[in-house]
């Protein structure tokens, strides 16, 4: 069902639900194109549910992908081209966010959430060494416990 | 009439769980039987009840019975009579009670297999279920009742949206919330436990064959709806990390946790506290995902407002019973009693890097998905986090899982030997990094890192065979001996192994298609032929054709290798009519693993029409390796049955303990 939803918003957010680069937006060098295509990935359809500009067909997503083209011809580096779209639609274009105060939870997320783990595994482990183990049941239940794990 | 008879049934449904969320509990404490016995004939005549009323429902849409509201704004009397069962559950309303019939008929598989379970733990149990229950049917009777009338009655419905038209609609639904819903047995099972104030190896028993059942579908519902949306959206993307996507998989990764925690649980009474909140956690992704998607939060913030009952209902269920098991977990878990010690390089160990592993990376899309909705609300800040971004974190934490995976099941419980595991594993690993640059040369190259990831694949595969192998002894005693032993291990050691293996397959089919997958874009006219995959696609032409409730225009395609035709497909561009809305049915065809992906595009001025095609190789692996995973699970499932029925069957008892089990 989740899926579904999924589906439908992306669907009713599509004009003609086909495809995004058109052929007559591909540059003649194969690997500037190549570059295109991955500055495209990274880079949000404004008007879109969650789709980049590479698999998006509508017409502000064609735009984007046409001004990336121009910056690439133009001879900017994949960083300058980021930079100059970003100066103009601002870092939600970007789906991959860069670095900063705003976005230092999100990136560090997977890193803090390691450290919290390993650490918490190692203050445990301290902890509990030495200590006597196993829950402690009545000989009623220790009786019934062995009959059902020897099953 | 028969519309209110079912509404009525959801109303004496709700008086039902009403009674079994009190009465079976009290009983529990006071230790009274006849109070506890509600549980098991209260929860079946829930499940009857709420069965009744979508049976009703169901019926108003296959009659097509348009002064019903729900039926009106999603069928259509034109629509093919599978859609018409399947557009049931096709909608807010209808999937809600999809989500409460599931929801029950846990409640009364619990009450039907869990005859040997202690008295107070079931009624406990059932009771939590029944708290869930009561929650979701006052969701439906006061936000989202599909038991609406309309008067007058119009004519004709508006149709079941076009994307939805599908066979995916009638399997991936209800296979997700089998998954999804199949948690809340595990989270009953944990706070029922808290509850009670003790927990040991015989609960992890019992709560693991309803976690493998519910991991099983949530697999297999998830790897469904990926493949629906790699063939209908026309873009042959398989895996978008939208948030929609990344709430069905964060209780994924979450269940895959509990999966292997519960396991040392019941094993070595270890990692108690830990597996009891990964049960509780499940189960609440479970609900944050489905009524975050519900509520539109996810989408934008604004959707929110939009339906201020659903969303505040939504929040209240949320923080009822998220909080309410936290805090609960808070209070008791302190007192449950610690379990056995292990060493850290052991089976134990092993699990625990698992679940160490499969909790960040769980948390890590929970915060991707959550960030920026969290950002906004607080400091009004947009950002994106997309694709590229959980590529990336994602990846890096995926990548030391899957080296691990294959040391896991060879080390011993307790103390193992990692330099064993490793003496068996290396030549295994020679062989996948052999295999994989044999693979790279095959396909002429790609990035060098792809090298890595195929081995890294193979690894897993090769892997969980040489668990298998070592298991039973191959080489080492006689032929007969060693198939003996073979066939006599658990069922879940079986199970275990194709687990493993289905993720090394995905793994390959992921690294395959990100790395040697080709993309052309051109403008096609009739007659024209274009090289792909080794294929040459000619295009026949465009042809206008009818549905029973769309029109299309398709193109024809015939593929040819070296000269002879293999194959032909249509590609389409179809146009629902009822709704106005266009669709693309790419043509898809399958050679071996492999798939060629035609799709249509805009006609041009001269006659033409744009067409991207994509060979795709070993795609099929990706869903395959799920496919195998499902059936690693319902492989051990099938031992766990043995077990948990066994007071009742002791004369099966029959199966020789040859190697260690699991």
């Amino acid at each position: 069902m989740i899926r579904c939803l999924f589906l439908v918003l992306a669907m009713m957010l599509m004009a003609a639900p086909a495809f995004a680069v058109n052929p007559d937006e591909v540059l003649a060098d194969p690997a500037l194109e190549a570059r295109a295509r991955a500055l495209s990935a990274e880079l949000r359809c404004m008007v879109c549910q969650n789709q980049s500009i590479d698999d998006s067909n509508a017409d502000l997503a064609k735009d984007l992908r046409l001004l990336v083209r121009e910056r690439i011809t133009d001879g900017d580096s994949d960083e300058a081209v980021l930079n100059y779209i970003v100066s103009r639609y601002g870092e939600f274009v970007l789906l991959k966010p860069r670095f900063s105060m705003k976005t230092g939870l999100l990136w560090g997320a997977p890193v803090l959430l390691v450290l919290a783990g390993g650490l918490s595994l190692l203050f445990l482990a301290r902890r509990r060494a030495g200590k006597p183990t196993g829950s402690k049941l009545t000989a009623e239940e220790q009786a019934q416990l062995t009959e059902l794990l020897k099953k | 009439m028969i519309i209110e008879i079912g509404h009525y049934a959801l109303v004496l449904a709700l008086a039902t769980a009403l009674i079994l969320s009190i009465v079976p509990a009290l009983g529990a404490r006071r230790h009274d039987r006849a109070m506890m016995d509600v549980a098991t004939i209260g929860s079946l005549a829930m499940f009857s009840l709420v069965a009744f009323a979508f049976g009703v429902l169901t019926y108003a849409h296959v009659v097509s019975d348009f002064s019903v509201e729900n039926v009106w704004e999603n069928s259509h009397s034109l629509v093919p009579l599978i859609y018409k069962y399947s557009g049931v559950w096709g909608n807010h309303e209808g999937s809600m009670m999809l989500w409460l019939l599931i929801l029950t008929l846990f409640s009364a598989l619990v009450a039907v297999f869990g005859r040997n379970l202690p008295e107070t733990l079931k009624a406990n149990v059932l009771s939590v279920q029944a708290w869930i229950s009561v929650a979701f049917t006052l969701f439906i009777l006061l936000t989202s009742n599909p038991f609406l009338r309309l008067d007058p009655a119009p004519a004709e419905g508006r149709d079941l949206n076009p994307v939805l038209q599908d066979v995916g609609l009638a399997i991936h639904p209800p296979l997700l919330y089998l998954g999804y819903v199949g948690f809340s047995v595990c989270f009953s099972f944990a706070v029922a436990a808290l509850i009670e104030g003790r927990i040991d190896a015989a609960w992890a028993r019992w709560v693991r064959p309803w976690t493998l059942a519910a991991w099983t579908f949530l697999t297999l519902g998830i790897a469904m709806g990926s493949y629906w949306a790699y063939y209908e959206l026309g873009w042959g993307g398989w895996w978008f990390w939208d948030p929609v996507e990344n709430a069905s998989f964060m209780p994924w990764l979450a269940g895959t946790a509990l999966l292997h925690s519960a396991l040392v649980m019941e094993k070595r009474e270890a990692l108690k506290i830990w597996t009891v909140l990964l049960a509780i956690l499940t189960f609440s992704l479970s609900l944050m995902g489905t009524f975050l998607v519900r509520s539109g939060v996810l989408t934008s913030v604004h959707a929110f407002a939009s339906d201020p009952s659903r969303g505040v209902f939504i929040l209240c269920i949320l923080l009822i019973f998220i909080g309410g098991a936290l805090s609960l977990f808070a209070f008791r878990a302190p007192k449950l009693s610690a379990g056995g010690l292990f060493a850290p390089i052991s089976r134990e160990g092993a699990l625990v890097v698992n679940n160490l592993i499969l909790t960040v990376a769980c948390g890590t899309v929970l915060t991707g998905t959550l960030y920026p909705l969290l950002l906004e609300t607080i400091t009004g800040d947009k950002i994106s986090v997309g694709p590229p971004f959980f590529n990336l974190t994602f990846g890096l934490l995926m990548a030391p899982l899957i080296v691990i995976v294959p040391f896991g099941p060879l080390l011993a419980w307790k103390r193992g030997d990692l330099l064993g595991a490793y003496q068996r594993l290396y030549v295994v690993a020679g062989l996948a990094f052999t295999a994989a640059l044999i693979f790279f040369y095959l396909e002429q190259g790609g990035p060098v890192l792809s090298v890595l990831g195929l081995a890294a694949g193979l690894f897993l595969v090769l892997g969980a065979a040489a668990d298998l192998w070592y298991r039973a002894g191959i080489g080492k005693v006689a032929g007969n001996v060693a198939w003996r032993r073979f066939t006599g291990l658990p069922r879940s050691a079986f199970g275990s192994a194709l687990a493993h293996a289905g993720l090394g397959v995905t793994v390959l089919g992921i690294v395959a298609v990100t790395t040697f997958q080709t993309e052309h874009v051109i403008e096609m006219k009739p007659g024209a032929t274009t090289d792909a995959g080794g294929y040459s696609l000619h295009f026949d032409g465009m042809q206008p054709a009818t549905g029973p409730n769309y029109t299309e225009e398709r193109g024809h395609f015939t593929v040819r290798r070296a000269g002879v035709a293999v194959a032909d497909t249509w590609s389409a561009k179809r146009l629902y009519t009822a709704r106005q809305m266009p669709t693309t049915e790419a043509g898809i065809l399958t050679f071996g693993l492999s798939q060629l992906y035609v799709s249509l595009g805009d006609a041009t001025k001269d006659g033409g029409i744009v067409v991207r095609i994509w060979w795709k190789p070993f795609i099929l692996c990706i869903w395959g390796g799920a496919v195998l995973m499902a059936f690693g699970g319902l492989v051990s499932l099938s031992d766990r049955r043995l077990r948990v029925g066994a007071p009742r069957r002791k004369a099966k008892q029959t199966r020789p303990a040859l190697g260690p089990a699991e």
